[in-house]
């Protein structure tokens, strides 16, 4: 192990051992080692916002054909810090009748579930904040939190508003979650294990080459609950003003802004880590600084589709995305899961009389996988032809546009 | 006194503070806001206990699911329930005589109990326990049978709720 391979492993056993030397007892120094991985990440998840929040208003700007952020540092990648300057100044307006407590706790749910998911994201083999053997769990359990964090700020507002976007916010995050948790257990199944580490170490074969179904729900709903475009009813500005935030001011509004393109990029790292093989890559195991940057080009990578999607699909109505939710995705993934687990076990059966190769094993797992995920998709698209006729019916009769209506009896005579 | 110790001296008294606020708050969305600390408290013990899957479902199940239910109800209700009429009604005295047997109850167990003193064994293969815990719930001859009597009665309690919400067609 040496510093350039390795540095953060290195600095925390230099660390551990100094305070070990001075006499600290070894639960404390864990407990301070600890303590400080955890503002790590965090600091580092807010340093990371400042440079997303960057690159998506200049890739909305191009994409609109404007300039975008170009005054202040190189291509205005700085313009994020005068912005942050500029709202702590704004003054916070606490509207009348609002649940002072609740009012203000809701942006601090929202940030922290999102930047709570950081802990368990691996960024190298032996970089990660913690090694929970029920990752994939609590990154369940943590979104939950953020759904927390919305329906609150949206009751405590005392505005009719902020209170339909937290109706619309309960129906939409808490529904999509149902076919995320369900196309988060195919990769369990497949990898035999919760922890996401060993989720990436059992990504021989990209998991999205064994399902790529599993990765497209996940992917979409997990779009959904961080309630962007095109799934942003919560906040939908022709509506409902700004949604569950429209009372919000100063720094309160910064938290749920951050909040946002946090959870933006999380989603992007989650499918990258769970999908995508996370650190692996080239001599990724031997230095383990490269995993770092493999896992953050595919994360970027993931995370430019997501900018993608945002700025160029409409906003859906709340009745075809939860019909999108319930009659689709959802079916879907339940297929897709016991499809998966069937197939899997029945390959493990089959594969001692089948005399293949070591290395070639995951490769045929993978084609089998594949092979029946494109059977699903088959049919998915055969069931969605024969249905489309039925969705689109005539809901009412054509009529003129504009008749003079006809004057009440009481102005005639 | 060790670290674990002292979290768990602090997250006994949050918890203990949250739980009276939830039947004391006057407030339906606060006493919400009180359990979700509570169920929190709970979680962190069983952190504590080395169960981690079951912390997370804690959070999952508690939190993310009832909690939420919970709040999306009374969010329905912003100016009903709260600052008016007494907090108790004239049954007061039998919740009271309840509560008191109860608590006499587990008390008197937990004092012939000997589990104060010893130290809590070091579990091994932290990994093994989930899969064995899949397993202890499927085979016939452990949990098969109130893992699935569950099952039905959720399926059950679901059915019921659709029938009751539903459109009811001619």
């Amino acid at each position: 192990m040496n510093f350039i391979s390795d540095p953060v492993t290195f600095i925390g056993h230099w660390l551990g051992n100094l305070l070990l030397s001075w006499g600290v007892s070894q639960p404390v120094v864990t407990f301070i080692l600890k303590f400080i991985a955890a503002g790590l990440v965090g600091t580092f998840g807010f340093a990371l916002v400042i440079f997303t929040i960057w690159l998506e208003r200049k890739l909305y700007g191009r994409i609109q054909d404007r300039l975008g952020p170009n005054r202040v540092g190189p291509w205005g990648i700085l313009q994020t810090v005068p912005d942050i300057i500029k709202i702590f100044t704004k003054e916070y307006i606490t509207p009348v009748g609002a649940d002072k407590i609740v009012y203000n706790l809701a942006p601090i749910l929202s940030v922290s579930a999102v930047l709570l998911t950081w802990a368990v994201i691996p960024f190298a083999p032996t970089i990660v904040g913690t090694e929970v053997n029920v990752g994939v769990l609590y990154l369940v359990a943590v979104g939950s939190i953020g759904a927390l964090g919305i329906i609150l700020a949206g009751w405590a507002s005392n505005n009719k508003y902020s209170l339909l976007g937290a109706f619309r916010a309960v129906a939409q995050v808490v529904s999509y979650e149902v076919p995320m948790v369900l196309a988060l257990l195919v990769p369990v199944l497949l990898g035999r294990s919760m922890g996401i580490n060993s989720l990436v170490n059992a990504q021989s074969v990209w998991f999205i080459v064994l399902s790529p179904i599993a990765a497209l729900i996940f992917f979409t709903s997990s779009m959904a609950e961080t309630g962007r475009a095109p799934f942003d009813l919560l906040e939908a500005e022709s509506e409902l003003v700004a949604g569950y935030q429209t009372e919000y001011s100063g720094l309160k509004f910064g938290m749920f802004y951050v909040g946002e393109f946090l959870h933006a990029f999380t989603i992007s790292a989650l499918t990258a880590t769970l999908f995508f093989g996370g650190w692996r890559g080239p001599w990724a195991e031997q230095i383990p600084l490269l995993g770092v940057v493999w896992f953050f080009i595919k994360s970027f990578i993931v995370y430019y589709v997501v900018v993608l999607i945002r700025i160029s699909m409409p906003r859906l109505r709340i009745d075809q995305m939860l019909n999108f939710n319930w009659k689709f995705l959802t079916p879907l993934a339940l297929t897709l899961l016991v499809v998966t687990a069937i197939v899997d076990k029945a390959f493990y059966t089959i594969l001692p009389g089948l005399n293949l190769l070591d290395a070639a094993v995951p490769w045929v797992r993978a084609g089998v996988h594949l092979f029946m995920n494109l059977v699903i998709i088959l049919i998915t698209l055969q069931l969605l032809k024969s249905y489309r006729i039925k969705a689109v019916r005539v809901v009412a009769e054509p009529r003129p546009v504009a008749v003079a209506p006809e004057p009440p009896a009481s102005v005639i005579s | 006194m060790t670290v674990e110790q002292i979290i768990f001296l602090v997250v006994a008294v949050v918890t203990l503070v949250a739980a009276i606020a939830v039947v004391t708050s006057r407030n339906l969305i606060h006493s919400a806001l009180w359990l979700i600390l509570t169920l929190f408290g709970v979680a962190v013990f069983y952190v504590l206990l080395d169960a981690g899957f079951f912390a997370v479902i804690q959070v999952i199940v508690y939190i993310g699911a009832i909690a939420i239910l919970f709040i999306f109800a009374s969010m329905l209700t912003r100016r009903v329930m709260q600052d008016t009429g007494p907090q108790s009604n004239s049954n007061w005295w039998l919740g009271a005589l309840i509560a008191l047997l109860l608590f006499g109850g587990i008390a008197l167990v937990l004092i012939s109990w000997q589990g104060f003193t010893t130290l809590a064994p070091i579990l091994t293969g932290q990994s093994g326990q989930l899969s064995q815990l899949g397993l202890a719930l499927v085979s016939p001859d452990q949990y098969v049978l109130p893992f699935e009597l569950a099952s039905v009665l959720l399926v059950a309690g679901m059915i019921g709720a659709i029938f009751v919400a539903g459109d009811k067609k001619q």
